[in-house]
């Protein structure tokens, strides 16, 4: 189902992922948290942002395990582990996170 | 009842074995077996990747695919360590036939003998060659 | 008549096959993971050297490029082309003759 920002319509698959990598902005990733009845606060712009940079550097989605472990190792235990990321993404902290991220569905995500 | 965040324990750990025989972009086999790989690598098994033959072109330093119009995917070889795939062997043999060393290579591998590559496969529980 | 040859030749025997039914005057382009013969320092290097001694020899640049090879890295005497090239070879023979 396409997805409207600002009166732009953008692409998405049947799942709500956007169908172009470069139609991310800031805008998108909140109004498509909004479809979720979800408003992102600080703490998910850092996983985000996170995601994006890992994609940026090894052109894949990571699995929710390694997802977490590269959390720990960046921000701190505190963040880096599932409970934390399932509070702030409860539809699975890869594959909602990673929606909002722009990202495609992570690879072997279950 | 087991919460999302709670995981099971691994089993029985068995070693598996990826044999890696393609160059990447003229045939699929190289990318198929990387997303192999990367889906697989959550049973928590002991894998191993092999790059032999023209296997080893897969992780050669400088692709850029900008001119054909396929995903340069090479860049996701750096993440299998992120992934506990930490195991990766490069045949020698099959960098000199093709006028290569470990230098050209964009992740850290262990380079090996065929020998010595025949002998790790026998050690092997499950093999998968692509 | 141009050749076109896909096939790695530490895969296939395709290239070899190519330059065995080549004649004289006939051009050869290597493409995709063909072009990894085109390379210095390989195991196939003296046989495209002799190949060089009857045809003109072209391999295509992107195809290079996505394998992490160089222009600099290729055998001298063969020529590096572009998809500009590509057609243009095409168009100086009187028909292609694609080794797959």
């Amino acid at each position: 189902m396409p997805i409207e920002v600002n009166g732009k319509t953008y692409e998405t698959d049947e799942e709500g992922y956007l169908a172009n990598l470069s139609d991310w902005s800031e805008e998108v990733a909140s109004a498509m948290a909004e479809v979720d009845g979800t408003s992102l606060d600080e703490n998910h712009w850092e996983v985000i942002n996170f995601l994006r940079e890992y994609y940026e550097e090894y052109q894949i989605a990571p699995a929710v395990r390694v997802l977490t472990k590269a959390i720990g190792k960046k921000l701190g235990p505190d963040k880096g582990n599932s409970k934390y990321l399932y509070e702030l993404f409860p539809y699975g902290p890869a594959k909602q996170a990673c929606k909002y991220a722009g990202l495609p569905k992570p690879t072997g995500c279950v | 009842m087991s919460e999302p965040w709670e995981e099971e324990g691994p089993g029985e750990i068995r070693k598996f074995m990826y044999v890696n025989r393609k160059a990447p972009y003229g045939t699929i086999y190289a990318l198929e077996s990387l997303e192999v790989v990367l889906i697989a690598a959550a049973f928590e098994q002991d894998v191993s990747m092999v790059f032999m033959d023209d296997g080893v072109f897969q992780i050669k330093k400088g692709q850029d695919t900008g001119q054909i119009g396929m995903k340069n995917f090479s860049p996701t070889y750096r993440a299998l360590e992120g992934y506990d795939v930490e195991k990766l062997y490069v045949e020698a043999e099959s960098l000199s036939e093709r006028g290569l060393s470990e230098d050209d290579l964009l992740v850290p591998v262990e380079v090996m003998s065929r020998d010595a590559i025949a002998r790790l496969m026998d050690e092997q529980d499950v093999i998968l060659s692509f | 008549m141009l050749h076109t040859v896909n096939k790695s030749p530490f895969e296939r025997n395709t290239l070899n096959a190519c330059l065995g039914h080549a004649l004289p005057d006939s051009a050869v382009l290597l493409i995709e993971d063909g072009v990894l013969a085109a390379v210095q320092g390989t195991a196939h290097e003296t046989e495209m050297r002799k190949a060089l001694e009857q045809h003109s020899v072209s391999v295509l640049g992107p195809d290079l490029s996505a394998r992490g090879l160089s222009p600099e890295q290729v055998i001298p005497g063969i020529n590096v082309v572009d998809y500009a090239g590509f057609v243009e070879l095409t168009e100086n023979h009187d028909k292609v003759q694609a080794w797959l």
